[in-house]
This record gives C-alpha cells, sequence and structure tokens, in this order.
C-alpha cells in the first residue's frame, strides 16, 4: 500500500516531529509514505473564519496536488495526521460544492474535489479502517491520558479507535480524562476573537487532565495540543502534550524521547 | 441592570466580564451540567431517538417550506373556532395590537405565561410605558422580573441565580409588587416556591386578561399548545375572561399528529423529563369553559426574512428546548446576558443575527461566540446544523452579500473592523497557493527562531496573554523531506 502524506500547515510549520513519527510508523506497518511537496493548508482557517471563497483555491490546490495521484493509482489513500483537517475536507469540501453550484457557478469545484474527499483519512480511523491494525507494535511506558477534539469526535466520528490504538501500545498506561468530549477552547480563531472564553476553557480541560495524575495529554490534533500545551505552560502543570501518532512510533528500540 | 438588552457591547467584552464572575461562573457550571447529564440519560431511554429527530426535523421543514398555505389554515380554524387572529410584521406592530387588546377590556394588568416571542418583542417594557402592569408568574421569569434583571436562559431564565440571590429579590421585592414574601424567608426551594405560590395565587384569581404565547399551533384544528412544569401556564390560560397568545409564525405544525414527535423530543431536551407535568392546548373559545375571549397575534418579526436564507432558515426549526444552551462550553462561561438578546447560547448566536440582522455591533460579534465543537448540533432534537449557519453567518459579517431585509433583497457591505484579518486571509491564501512562498515563510521563522517573543504584539496578544506560544522547530518537515529524502538518508 502507498499512501500520500497530507502533513498540514500547522504540522509542517511548528511540528514537524508529529510528521516523522508518522512516517516512521507508516513504514514499520509496511506502508510507502510520500509526501508530495506542493502541499499547503486545506483552507478550514479561512472557511471557518467566514472567508468560504478565499477557501475555494485552497480546496482546489489540495485536490490538484493529491488528486492525479490517486487517480494515477500512484496512492491508495491520503492520510492525515489532524482530526480537523481530515473533517474540513470530507465534511466541508461537499458543502462548499454546493454552494458553488447553488450560487449558479456551475459543478465544476464539487467534481474537481469529489475524488479526494473519500480517500483522506485521519491517521487513527487510516490504522483501525483501512489497515485493520490496533497494535501497532509501539511501547510507551508513561500514564497518558487522551484528549479526543471535537473534529475527530462529533466531525469524523472516530469513536474509540485512538483508544484502541492506546490500549495495545506496551507499557501505557491509560489515564480517564474527565470530561473528555469538551471542546478545548481552541477553535481557531475563535482562541484570539474570544480569548477570554477560550482562555477559561483551556484552564478547565487542563484542570481535568492534571486530576489524572497522567504526564501525557495526547490527541490526534496539533492545533488543539497547540492550545491546551501553551495553558499547560504557563499554568506550570508538569504535563507534556503528546501527539498520538509520537506515542504510536515510539518503541522499545527506538523511544519517543 | 435594566431589563432590555438594547445597546449591549460586542460578545467578547461582555464574556471578559462574565468570565471573571466566579458566582456566575459557580451557578452556571452546577445547573448546566446537571441538566446535561439527566437529558442524557432522559434521551439514551428511548430507542427510536435519531428517528425522532428526523421526524422532528421532517415535519418542520415540510411546515416551513409550504408556511404560506399553513397559516392561512390556521387563521381560518382559528377563526372558525370562535378566536380573532391578528398579524404583526414587527415588534412594534405586536405590541401595539396587545396594547389595544387589553385596552379594549378596560383592564390595567395582566398576567403572563412565560413566552419567548413576548420576550422578543419587549411586550412588558412597552406595556409598562402604556401603564398596563404585565405579571410574570413562570417562577424563574418572577425571579427576573422582581430583580429588575434580564433572562439569561430559554428554559431557566434565572439559571445565572442561586437560592441565596433568589432569597434576598424574593424578601426585599415581593412587596413593591403584591404580597411581600413571608418574614424570616430562608433559601431552602420548598420555602422560596411557597412565597412564590402565595404571592402569584393573588394575581391568577383577580387577572382579568392573560397573555400567553405557544410551544406549538395546529393548523388544521386552530389548537394552540403550551407545555409547562409548574401550573402556572394552565391558571393563566384558564381563569382570565379574555386571553391573547402571541407567537411566531414558524411555530406551525400541520396536524394533531405531528405533536406525537414533539412532545417526546421537547421535554426530554429541556427539563430532561420524559413528560411535562403540564401540557394545556386550547381551540378558539368554548361556552362555560375558559376564556370568553382569544386573540391570536401571529409575529413575524424577521421569520420570514430568515426564511429566504436557503442556509440559515434551518433556525426557525428551532422548537427552544435549550438543549444547546446546557451543552455549549461557551454558554458555560459566558453567561446568557453576554448574547445580548432573549435568545442566548448556540441557537441565539444563530436565531439573533438573523432576526436583527448583522447591522449592531453585538449581532455581528455573535457568529464568532462559539469554538464551533459541534456539541450544539449533536444534541438539538430537530438536528438544526448550528456550526453551519454560524460560518454561513460570519461570511455574510466579513464578507457581506445577500440577505433579505423586511422583504427586500438587499446587498450588505462587509462589516466594520475586518479589514486587518481579510487582508492577512488573502495574503495566507496566496502564500498557501504558492508553495515555495510558504517553504521561504517557514525557512525564515526557523532561522529567526531564537528572537522569538514568548508574548506577541496585535491579535496575537490574546492568545499569549494566557497561553505560551510553541517554539518554532529548527527545521520544518518539508526541508527534513527534502535533505534527507524522506528520511531515507542522513536521519538525524
Amino acid at each position: 500500500m502507498r499512501v500520500a502524506l497530507f502533513l498540514t500547515c500547522v504540522n509542517d510549520t511548528l511540528y514537524p516531529d508529529t510528521g516523522r513519527a508518522v512516517v516512521k510508523l507508516l513504514t514499520r506497518l509496511g506502508v510507502d509514505v510520500d509526501f508530495p511537496a506542493a502541499q499547503t493548508c486545506c483552507g478550514q482557517p479561512h472557511y471557518n473564519t467566514g472567508y468560504r471563497r478565499q477557501a475555494e483555491p485552497l480546496a482546489r490546490h489540495y485536490s490538484d496536488v493529491f488528486g492525479p495521484g490517486l487517480a494515477s493509482g500512484d496512492y491508495d489513500a491520503i492520510i492525515t495526521p489532524s482530526g480537523s483537517c481530515a473533517a474540513m475536507v470530507r465534511e466541508l469540501y461537499p458543502r462548499m460544492g454546493e454552494r458553488a453550484r447553488a450560487e449558479g457557478r456551475g459543478d465544476r469545484l464539487a467534481t474537481t474535489l469529489a475524488p479526494v474527499i473519500p480517500k483522506t483519512y485521519e491517521l487513527t480511523e487510516f490504522l483501525v479502517d483501512v489497515l485493520k491494525v490496533t497494535d501497532v507494535g509501539a511501547s510507551y511506558p508513561h500514564k497518558v491520558t487522551y484528549h479526543p477534539t471535537c473534529h475527530g469526535l462529533r466531525s469524523l466520528g472516530l469513536g474509540d479507535r485512538p483508544l484502541q490504538l492506546l490500549r495495545a501500545v506496551k507499557g501505557l498506561e491509560l489515564a480517564e480524562l474527565p470530561g473528555a468530549q469538551e471542546c478545548c477552547g481552541f477553535g481557531g480563531t475563535f482562541a484570539v476573537k474570544n480569548s477570554d472564553v477560550s482562555s477559561a476553557m483551556g484552564a478547565d480541560k487542563v484542570r481535568n487532565a492534571e486530576s489524572t495524575g497522567a504526564d501525557v495529554l495526547c490527541a490526534a490534533d496539533n492545533s488543539c495540543l497547540m492550545h491546551i500545551g501553551g495553558t499547560m505552560s504557563r499554568l506550570k502543570v508538569g504535563m507534556r502534550p503528546v501527539h498520538i501518532a509520537e506515542i504510536l512510533a515510539s518503541t522499545e528500540e527506538e523511544p519517543h524521547v | 441592570m435594566s431589563g432590555t438588552f438594547v445597546g449591549m457591547p460586542a460578545f467578547p467584552k461582555a464574556a471578559h466580564d462574565a468570565v471573571r464572575n466566579t458566582t456566575l461562573r459557580a451557578n452556571l457550571k452546577h445547573a448546566t451540567h446537571t441538566i446535561r447529564d439527566k437529558r442524557a440519560r432522559a434521551v439514551a431511554e428511548l430507542d427510536d431517538w435519531a428517528a425522532l429527530r428526523e421526524a422532528g426535523k421532517q415535519i418542520k421543514d415540510h411546515t416551513l417550506r409550504h408556511l404560506d398555505h399553513y397559516l392561512v389554515q390556521l387563521e381560518e380554524s382559528v377563526t372558525a373556532a370562535g378566536g380573532t387572529v391578528h398579524w404583526a410584521r414587527d415588534a412594534d406592530e405586536a405590541n401595539r395590537i396587545v396594547t389595544r387588546l387589553v385596552r379594549e377590556t378596560g383592564e390595567s394588568e395582566v398576567v403572563k405565561v412565560k413566552s419567548m416571542a413576548t420576550q422578543e418583542i419587549g411586550l412588558n417594557e412597552h406595556l409598562e410605558a402604556e401603564g398596563i402592569r404585565a405579571y410574570e408568574t413562570d417562577l424563574a421569569e418572577l425571579i427576573v422580573q422582581l430583580g429588575d434583571d434580564r433572562p439569561s436562559h430559554i428554559l431557566v431564565p434565572a439559571i445565572h441565580r442561586n437560592r441565596g440571590e433568589i432569597r434576598d429579590i424574593f424578601a426585599q421585592e415581593m412587596g413593591r409588587w403584591g404580597r411581600p414574601a413571608p418574614e424570616g424567608l430562608t433559601d431552602t426551594p420548598a420555602e422560596l416556591a411557597e412565597a412564590a405560590r402565595l404571592h402569584l395565587r393573588e394575581k391568577f384569581l383577580r387577572a382579568k386578561v392573560g397573555v400567553s404565547g405557544a410551544n406549538f399551533m395546529v393548523a388544521e384544528t386552530g389548537t394552540l399548545v403550551v407545555v409547562e412544569s409548574e401550573g402556572n401556564g394552565r391558571m393563566c390560560l384558564t381563569l382570565p375572561e379574555t386571553l391573547i397568545s402571541v407567537v411566531g409564525i414558524e411555530k406551525i405544525v400541520p396536524t394533531w399528529q405531528d405533536l406525537e414527535v414533539f412532545l417526546q423530543t421537547l421535554p426530554r431536551s429541556s427539563t430532561a423529563e420524559r413528560m411535562n407535568p403540564y401540557t394545556s392546548t386550547w381551540t378558539g373559545t368554548t361556552d362555560g369553559d375558559g376564556p370568553r375571549t382569544f386573540h391570536l397575534v401571529l409575529i413575524d418579526n424577521g421569520r420570514t426574512d430568515t426564511l429566504a436564507d436557503e442556509v440559515g432558515r434551518q433556525a426557525l426549526r428551532c422548537i427552544r428546548c435549550s438543549a444547546c444552551l446546557n451543552v455549549c462550553p461557551v454558554y458555560e462561561r459566558a453567561g446568557g446576558h453576554a448574547y445580548g438578546s432573549v435568545y442566548p447560547g448556540p441557537i441565539g448566536a444563530i436565531l439573533s443575527p438573523q432576526l436583527r440582522g448583522t447591522a449592531s455591533e453585538i449581532d455581528a460579534s455573535l457568529p464568532y461566540a462559539s469554538s464551533l465543537c459541534g456539541a450544539c448540533y449533536e444534541v438539538c432534537p430537530v438536528a438544526i446544523d448550528i456550526p453551519e449557519v454560524l460560518v454561513h453567518l460570519r461570511e455574510r459579517v466579513v464578507e457581506g452579500g445577500e440577505v433579505t431585509l423586511r422583504g427586500t433583497k438587499v446587498t450588505l457591505k462587509p462589516a466594520k473592523g475586518h479589514a486587518a484579518e481579510r487582508a492577512a486571509m488573502r495574503a495566507a491564501r496566496w502564500a498557501f497557493t504558492h508553495p515555495a512562498v510558504l517553504a521561504t515563510g517557514q525557512r525564515m521563522a526557523s532561522r529567526t527562531r531564537r528572537f522569538h517573543p514568548r508574548t506577541v504584539p496585535g491579535p496575537g496578544r490574546a492568545w499569549t496573554a494566557t497561553r505560551d506560544l510553541p517554539q518554532v522547530p529548527a527545521e520544518s518537515f518539508r526541508d527534513w523531506w527534502q535533505r534527507t529524502d524522506g528520511g531515507k538518508e542522513g536521519q538525524k
């Protein structure tokens, strides 16, 4: 199996470790990974802030970058370690196509985006649903609590897939997060536009995480982890935010640090 | 605090104060978490919840699509049953109609059933200015009215108050409105309820005019329906000689059979009860039973404009259950007053800017009063995709576009104050469609990483006031990938 990695602009710029972890993990599982270098951003920041028409060229760009490889059979799937970016493609790209049609601009956008939509997978759903593995041979001797991000939980319906993967990790002690289903308060530009409420939500999330006694909080989306981690750092809480890919990539021979 | 929402500041400013009010936050957290958990249990009891939700959505959508037809049918049925139907284009017209109807009875006071529609049009304040006293009889509305306060929740308008605060309000204010609170009133729920009961009984027995809203109107029979918990509504609906019901035009269902769906989904979603204690229905007038005169005032007040918007119109499905408020993390921290409307929370954030337009500061800020976490959509019993409408309204705020205002299509200009953001979004779009530009930007950020401050000026300041920014890595992933040929050589 050969896949294209859509790392996302945030991970590419700020969290390259997550990208390296995805490559290491998928390679270990026998998957060939390619990184089409022309990739940039799925357009979520634009779309969610109300700049839908500005998001359209970015959606088309995504389709231009990943579509041809899917059509030629070079890739079987597009994998992204970000629940919210996967949700953007799978849930909102179809909506963008419909809106363009409703505005009398024809089917072109919908037709362009159609091939990439069903082939875009969030990392954990790809592992569980497509590769059909839950034990990825990882080892991570830490106490970990898991935050299911809103897009993973409610847009993609990841359910307990990430937990199935974590439970199979050697040495990992899983601590249940109180109020796990509540939003951490990031929400893209919400974190800036409504900073007070966003900060209060983040602080509550961190306090809940702290109460588990875990030393790592993990999630499948670095945007949420940036907000939670930034709050942990400011509140001087002795916990680390770690992307689930980095935990799953960690082995006894090559432990994640 | 005054009784109206006129001139409210934008949501972030109002929320800034609310977030720092620890009593308010504790009251809200306790109340919303309790009812949220109860709702989840009540809903889980039904194995056909998903089907009920879909049915409710379909009935509402069908009715809204043929609203003209059902409104005419309703008017005919109500008239045939001995009632009189009045049409009000906006709040002013509705208030004038109700005032005239009350005047015609020769009375100068009315008792009220809890009603969002009369809150929406500011009926009490209007009647007060016209020399007519309106007494709220719902316990929570009474607390709000006595406290010269504003409602902060659809179902529990006084959710922001705790028992001690309610005791103080009763002890200090009841005497000015009628029967005073008993001496030595404590804050036990039973004593507070008894004080309210004695105070209200006087009003029920004296009033000649009742004013209500309605949860539903059945087009085929002209029947109005109110569901409630306390029984005060039934007192107002049956004891007075004249009953005036003020109802939004979207509250219609075609047939009695349609109620079957909503009488299951509404109580479970709102009070987390299998069935609400009191369901009152009335059809025109009946000799020797209930009010002798019945008026129905149908209000538009922005509803047909909302109906013209094909994405936003789903907000009109709302049955005012308030499940979205109770589950919303933003509502829980900001409280209901921050939304500057009688419709707070997620539904208020999409309903108010549609009913009122996005011209004011508060209305332009409401579509952003959400992290788009989606919990509201998940619990909505009529499947209103609130996040979808929020984003749609954000687009209206930042980019303008065509909307219907008072029945006329107009093109809105983008709201003020978004110019810098718009420029930034355009610049980002440009960079993101030119990968080489993105790569250059990443390299610059990496090279200057040692000079990045922990707190930053401009829009980023709001971020770094409470959170530390992540450190920019020495090398972006794409540069690592290129340098190592996808990790195959020169691995660090």
